[in-house]
């Protein structure tokens, strides 16, 4: 009965956000990727020859098995890793390493268990004046809903909470790109549900560019204006998948559950028939 | 935090140079102050080896040894077996644990020396008195170290257990004890540590044999420092192949079981 | 009410099994007929004895004094190196050895070696305590820094911190928990140590009393009551660095989830 309700709110609370327009020159580009590690004297090939490209202001889901190197992957662009060959550029200068332009949202474990909540948020943007970050800390416990809990440390949040905490500090330091590494994945699934709403309606107003991996075909086709399908072994892409779907969607509507259908085949998870 | 990769020959030896690169420092640190301060009784590396010699001609290094040895395992053995059992009850049963635990802790900073007078009053002198020293100071680590890995076995294996009619002993046996082994033998390691600590210290007051006298019966006899610190590298040595073995023990024990322990 | 209970059973079991063992060791020196051996009503008289020598707090003093010189000695030493090791792999490669080598030997075993360093007993002891603590307090500290997550550093890496922001924002509020840990349990050891080392190098403090006790005229109440001072201060001090440890600025650790 909740998990209706909560899984309808879906489509009564999401803003509208504007589709993004594929014209300009790409945001991120993943030229000929590939990622070996070395493992018991031989290589072994994570990622193969990975090629894509995002736009500004476009939400992208890396969606696959476990195993496929889509958090590799993610790890590659965010600049914690070197890639073996090719290269990553964003706005067309390549990556070197991590940069607080685009900062990387783990599962809820990546919140600072010694800082409060204001102290998380605040983390990124100690170099403002204080007046001006109290009102930037201010309004994202605000936005994501931390209201009262200021003062808390992460030990007395709920797993939801943290994860809003995490995503709060993210956006606090004004990144152009979100990474989203399964962030979701350890939250129960109303909790779930809501802060895909939530990160949908961030994604309206702040105008973020998003990565989000994910092996879950739901949240793919909830969130993503388009799917990258990736396969294992090593790890590829299989496929990209737009889904041409207006925000708020309808996840019982039949254009919906025919794009589910077309990923669960993707992935050959399909009913044989 | 870093992968750990197989490693290549080249990586070990180059891993072990440093290791003897420390030792080497050491070494040189010690010869080059007693070189320049020229202080007249403390030995030299070079005597130290001399001495250890000497100890071996003269037969009595592994009796030393040996003695130490002896005392340890038998006092750890039973500690072992009384603190053992003593902190699962402490650890599974509340109102034990409430009843006995502060005595534990009134019992654990009384340093074991300090009870050698009782020790020696009880048992008179020799072996008995140093093992029952022994005994004293590792068992309280050791309970409260069990009596922590028996808080710390899940739940969910306790349920698991009694869902398969397991009653108290079996469940002790096949739950409780292998659920708690990895936690155990962090605190068998550490206990031991401890033990070979203190049959040093003991045997410096209450006996005459062992690593412990030698230090002191060199200085007393004759002021052979040389002796003196023989006796500690031997100390140092036979303390960390101690400490190796249970480590290799731990870490055949715990492969392939998927248990965290911090047998490093 | 349930609650209530449950105090009253922490507060009630121990002072029952403290009063069945002082019952049983009172009726075991009666019935065994001791003169050697005294009961616990002697001891407290033992102690009274001592206070009105004037002995009691000087002693007390002297070993606390020892204690805590050599102890701070050995975290001004310890907390920095074992940081540098935490930080800097093969710094600690390098020293791993010496210390594994240097850790098992007796703290004791060192007194004829320190009183020729040192020449003052006195000075000898509180170096035998400044080594007890030394290597666990470096080896504490170097396991905090290497366990901090590795998650923690990479947001901070992520969030632009260079090297000496990573170490004061990130590290080390991460490893003080851990740290602190250590430096309790190695207090809790460097008591241990003050004892023993002052049965054999000099004539004040708890060690001397017990060992003095003894060999001048056999005194077993004052041995026994030096033994429980022992214990109940160094119970004491343990539970002093339990409060500071728990102190509002590591809340967070020791908080439980929902």
């Amino acid at each position: 009965m909740r998990s209706q309700n909560a899984a309808k709110r879906l489509d009564v609370a999401a803003p509208t956000p504007s589709p993004p327009s594929q014209a300009q020159p790409a945001k991120l580009s993943v030229a000929g990727l590939t990622v070996t590690f070395p493992v018991d004297g031989t290589h072994r090939t994570v990622l193969e020859a990975i090629d894509f490209e995002c736009h500004e202001g476009e939400l992208v889901c890396l969606l696959g098995p476990s195993g496929c190197g889509k958090s590799t992957l993610l790890n590659v662009i965010g600049g914690f890793l070197k890639p073996t060959q090719g290269q990553v550029l964003i706005d067309g200068a390549p990556v070197t390493g991590p940069d607080p332009r685009r900062i990387f949202v783990f599962q809820e474990r990546g919140v600072f268990p010694w800082l409060t909540v204001e102290g998380n948020i605040g983390f990124g943007i100690q170099h403002l004046p204080a007046e001006e970050r109290r009102q930037r800390v201010a309004h994202y416990v605000e936005m994501v809903g931390l209201r009262g809990f200021e003062r808390a440390y992460p030990a007395e949040l709920s797993g939801g909470m943290k994860q809003r905490l995490e995503v709060a500090r993210a956006l606090a330091v004004g990144p152009d790109m979100l990474y989203l590494d399964e962030s979701f994945g350890a939250l129960d699934y109303i909790t779930r549900h809501n802060l895909r709403r939530e990160l949908l309606h961030l994604w309206a107003t702040e105008r973020k560019t998003i990565l989000f991996v994910t092996h879950d075909i739901d949240e793919s086709v909830q969130l993503a204006n388009r799917v990258v399908v990736m396969a294992a072994r090593p790890g590829r892409i299989q496929r990209v998948v737009d889904i041409d779907l207006p925000y708020p969607r309808d996840i019982s509507s039949a254009r919906y559950l025919r794009y589910r259908d077309e990923l669960l085949e993707e992935l050959g998870l399909a009913h044989q028939r | 935090m870093t992968l750990a990769p197989a490693r290549q020959p080249a990586v070990r030896l180059a891993l072990a140079a440093r290791s003897m690169a420390g030792l080497g420092v050491m070494v040189l640190a010690w010869d080059l102050a007693l070189y320049m301060s020229g202080a007249p009784l403390l030995p030299r590396p070079w005597h130290v080896v001399l001495g250890m010699a000497e100890l071996l001609t003269r037969g009595v290094l592994l009796k030393h040894v040996a003695a130490s040895l002896f005392r340890v395992t038998w006092g750890f053995l039973l500690a072992v077996a009384v603190a053992v059992p003593l902190g699962f009850l402490l650890g599974r049963n509340q109102r034990v644990g409430k009843a006995l635990a502060p005595l534990i802790h009134l019992l654990r900073p009384i340093s074991p020396l300090a009870w050698i007078p009782i020790a020696i009053l009880w048992l008179g002198v020799g072996d008995p008195p140093a093992i029952f020293i022994i005994f004293l100071a590792s068992t309280p680590p050791l309970a409260l170290a069990a009596m922590n890995a028996a808080r710390n076995v899940p739940q969910v294996y306790v349920h698991a257990g009694r869902n398969f009619g397991l009653g108290p002993r079996e469940l002790f046996l096949r739950v409780l004890l292998p659920a708690s082994v990895p936690e155990l033998l962090v605190g068998l390691r550490l206990t031991l540590g401890i033990a070979w600590l203190v049959v040093v210290a003991a045997e410096m007051i209450a006996v005459n044999s062992g690593l412990g006298f030698l230090i002191v019966d060199s200085r007393n006899a004759g002021n052979r420092y040389d002796l003196v610190v023989a006796g500690m590298v031997l100390i140092g040595v036979t303390g960390l192949l101690l400490d190796r073995a249970v480590v290799r023990l731990a870490r055949g024990y715990l492969r392939g079981r998927d248990m965290v322990g911090d047998a490093s | 009410m349930g609650a209530s209970r449950k105090t009253l059973e922490t507060l009630l079991l121990p002072a029952l099994t403290g009063g069945v063992l002082l019952a049983v060791w009172h009726a075991a020196v009666v019935l065994t007929k001791t003169h050697i051996f005294p009961s616990p009503w002697q001891v407290l008289l033992g102690i009274q004895e001592l206070a009105d020598q004037g002995r009691l707090v000087p002693y007390v003093l002297d070993s606390l004094n020892r204690v805590l010189t050599g102890y701070l000695l050995a975290v001004a030493v310890g907390l920095p190196g074992g940081l540098v090791l935490g930080l800097h792999a093969p710094a600690a490669h390098v020293a791993a050895p010496v210390i594994q080598l240097l850790r098992p030997i007796s703290p004791l075993a060192w007194i004829p070696v320190s009183i020729i360093l040192f020449g003052i007993a006195n000075t000898a002891t509180i170096f035998l305590i400044f080594l007890a603590s030394l290597f666990p307090i470096t080896l504490a500290t170097m396991d905090a820094v290497r366990n901090v997550p590795a998650i923690y550093l990479r947001s901070g890496q992520n969030f632009g911190l260079g090297r000496y922001a990573l170490l004061r924002r990130i590290i080390l509020p991460a490893a003080l928990p851990h740290a602190l840990t250590g430096l309790r349990l190695s207090f809790g050891i460097a008591w241990l140590v003050v004892v023993a080392a002052e049965m054999i190098g000099v004539d004040s403090g708890l060690g001397y009393l017990i060992i003095d006790a003894r060999n001048a005229g056999k005194r077993y109440d004052l041995v026994v009551a030096g033994i429980l001072l022992v214990g109940g201060i160094g119970l004491s001090l343990d539970l002093l660095m339990r409060w500071l440890e728990r102190a509002r600025a590591l809340r967070w650790a020791y908080q439980r989830d929902p």
